[in-house]
């Protein structure tokens, strides 16, 4: 399927190293992992670091991942604590949740 | 706080903000200016910041939620303030959170304002800033769900700025000018000051007004004081700004350009004196002024004659009906006659239209014919607040002023009385109706610091102007009587 070639390329913005960052990035982790494994990439970046990167992405709230590919980007911010809904934000296809093109019965 | 004493100020630099606030703001915490739609918050904000710039040399971070920095910049050029340059010169810098539809993001799971925060901090250690202005907070309520989130978040990150030694503003919009202090309750996070701005219509003028609400620990001026906001010299607060004590009082008397006159008022009136006339309609006030004018300029003086009454055509054909001719003296360049109609401008406007007129001519004799005119625009209060502001000025450039008052207005007898004892002159003419004729008369109330001669006395007027006759006996003589007239009658007023 032509939609498993699909890379998918993530970049996570956290504030420090608080238990919310990590927590983000152990949540994107672990739905690229079961999702997405081998054909995702996740640079993370800590704003209090690279307050330039920050300013550049016009970035408020933190954590906040952003979907630079497939394209149209797309931003989600939070913690991502709820997998499905986290899921379904940045266009991670999950078996059992059908593309929004198909209708279920 | 025991060392409430000892809390230092940030002075805004913001015209006549500082002395309301007696000092400034409270330095290196954070202030919530609050206020409705248009009531001139981001002006305040970006002002706090742009005269640190120019004044004390401190730079700045403006964090903006609502307005782009490319908005900011050209909003602020027409104040003169050249932002780009000061960017360029790592005096000022922008932390641009103005929103952007290209931007929106979906919220899962908790978050905070950690980027922001970071943002902020970067550019404060950037540039070395002193001040931060953050406008507005509202902004960033609508952007994100839980309003709760929102305002604890914004708790935090006004938090983070007090370590950082900044003097910061924050502005919130409130939704009524006189309930509550914010939508948003976000002066939970910003108890300790707040200052509350206001744009209210009254008796159909706009008012706008500036209120300490509280500086925790330190004393400030309390109530609300009128301000404007000037196409070049933005946010001006009155009357305060100008209401310098009076150094020193003047003991050289100038002339009225009445012999008479002067007489009455114990040898001419001092240099520095502030005269207020007041009478009916056609009573002989534009007379007196020209004719004070015209000494003034006889002497080498010269002399601003401001009108709210009437065109210069007209103070012109009256001029010439009695014997001045305004032409010759506007011309000698010792005269400079400004009419301008009260409806065109606010009164905080008008103010500074006076003030910026006075400090082109230089004047040595102002005169105003009529104050009262200004109450079609204004309320008492307000005009009361107008000659305060403007005796400061007239006091700072030891200026002779003629103010001239109809008595028909609709000022209150206490307001009168309230202006009447900013004056140092007081006098007042009046028609008096006798034996089937109408007759004027003139006499004066007061004279600060000389004595006067308290007599009633008969004035008529010709093609040579105005002049002063005998005592008038059995004339009662009442300065609050509202009406018009006087009546000589065998009645003697009760002494």
């Amino acid at each position: 399927m032509a939609a498993e070639a699909i890379v998918f390329v993530f970049r996570l913005f956290v504030a420090g190293q608080s238990e919310r960052s990590q927590a983000a990035e152990a949540n994107l982790r672990a739905l690229c992992d079961d999702h997405l494994a081998g054909r995702y990439k996740l640079e993370v970046i800590d704003t209090v670091q690279r307050p330039d990167l920050a300013e550049v992405e016009r970035i408020l709230a933190t954590p906040m991942v952003v979907r630079l590919a497939p394209l149209p980007p797309r931003r989600v911010i939070g913690d991502l604590s709820h997998h499905r809904r986290a899921a379904a934000a940045l266009g991670i296809p999950i078996p059992g949740d059908p593309p929004s093109e198909r209708t279920t019965p | 706080m025991s060392d409430a004493q000892s809390i230092e100020r940030t002075p805004t630099g913001i015209n006549g903000f500082d002395q309301v606030a007696l000092g400034g703001l409270p330095a290196g915490r954070s202030t919530l200016v609050t206020g409705s739609t248009g009531s001139g918050k981001t002006v305040f904000a970006v002002e706090f910041l742009a005269r640190g710039v120019t004044q004390f040399d401190d730079p700045a971070v403006f964090v903006t939620f609502e307005e782009t920095p490319a908005d900011i910049r050209r909003n602020s050029a027409t104040l003169g303030f050249a932002i780009e340059q000061w960017e360029a010169a790592d005096k000022w810098a922008f932390v641009d959170a103005s929103e952007s539809i290209a931007e929106e993001a979906v919220v899962v799971g908790t978050y905070d304002f950690g980027a922001l925060a970071a943002r902020i901090d970067h550019a404060v250690r950037q540039v070395g800033a002193k001040r931060v202005s953050i406008d507005s907070l509202d902004a960033i309520f609508t952007r994100y769900p839980d309003n709760s989130v929102v305002r604890h978040q914004l708790f935090r990150l006004a938090a983070t700025l007090e370590p950082l030694g900044v003097t910061s503003l924050l502005t919130a919009e409130r939704t009524s000018e006189y309930d509550g202090v914010s939508r948003y309750g976000v002066e939970e996070f910003a108890v300790d000051n707040v200052v509350t701005l206001r744009n209210v219509l009254v008796d159909g003028n706009r008012r706008r007004t500036v209120e300490v609400v509280k500086f925790r620990g330190c004393p400030h001026r309390t109530g609300e004081w009128l301000f404007t906001i000037d196409p070049q010299d933005g946010v001006v607060v009155i009357p305060l700004a100008f209401l310098t004590p009076r150094e020193h009082a003047a003991t050289t008397r100038v002339s009225s350009g009445n012999a008479e006159l002067d007489e009455m008022c114990g040898g001419g009136w001092y240099q520095d004196a502030i005269v207020l006339l007041t009478g009916p309609t056609g009573a002989g006030k534009t007379l007196t002024s020209l004719q004070f004018a015209a000494a003034g300029a006889a002497g080498g003086e010269r002399c601003l004659l401001y009108s709210f009454d009437e065109n210069r055509e007209q103070l012109v054909r009256n001029a010439a009906g009695w014997g001045i001719d305004l032409d010759a003296l506007q011309t000698s360049g010792l005269v400079s006659v400004i009419c301008d109609y009260p409806e065109v401008a606010s009164l905080e406007d008008h103010f500074l239209r006076v003030r910026r007129a006075i400090e082109e001519f230089t004047p040595v004799r102002l005169v105003i014919d009529t104050l009262s005119s200004l109450e079609r625009i204004a309320t008492p209060p307000a005009l009361l607040d107008f000659v305060l502001a403007l005796a400061g000025v007239l006091r700072h450039y030891e200026i002779t002023a003629l103010l001239t008052s109809a008595t028909a207005g609709r000022t209150t007898p206490t307001i009168a009385t309230e202006i009447a004892s900013l004056a140092d002159v007081t006098i007042i003419l009046r028609y008096v109706e006798q034996a089937g004729e109408i007759a004027r008369a003139i006499a004066v109330l007061q004279t600060r610091g000389s004595a006067h001669d308290p007599s009633v006395r008969r004035v008529t007027i010709d093609a040579d102007g105005l002049h002063i006759s005998d005592r008038w006996s059995h004339v009662a003589l009442d300065p609050t009587e509202p009406t018009l007239t006087w009546t000589a009658s065998s009645r003697q007023p009760p002494r």
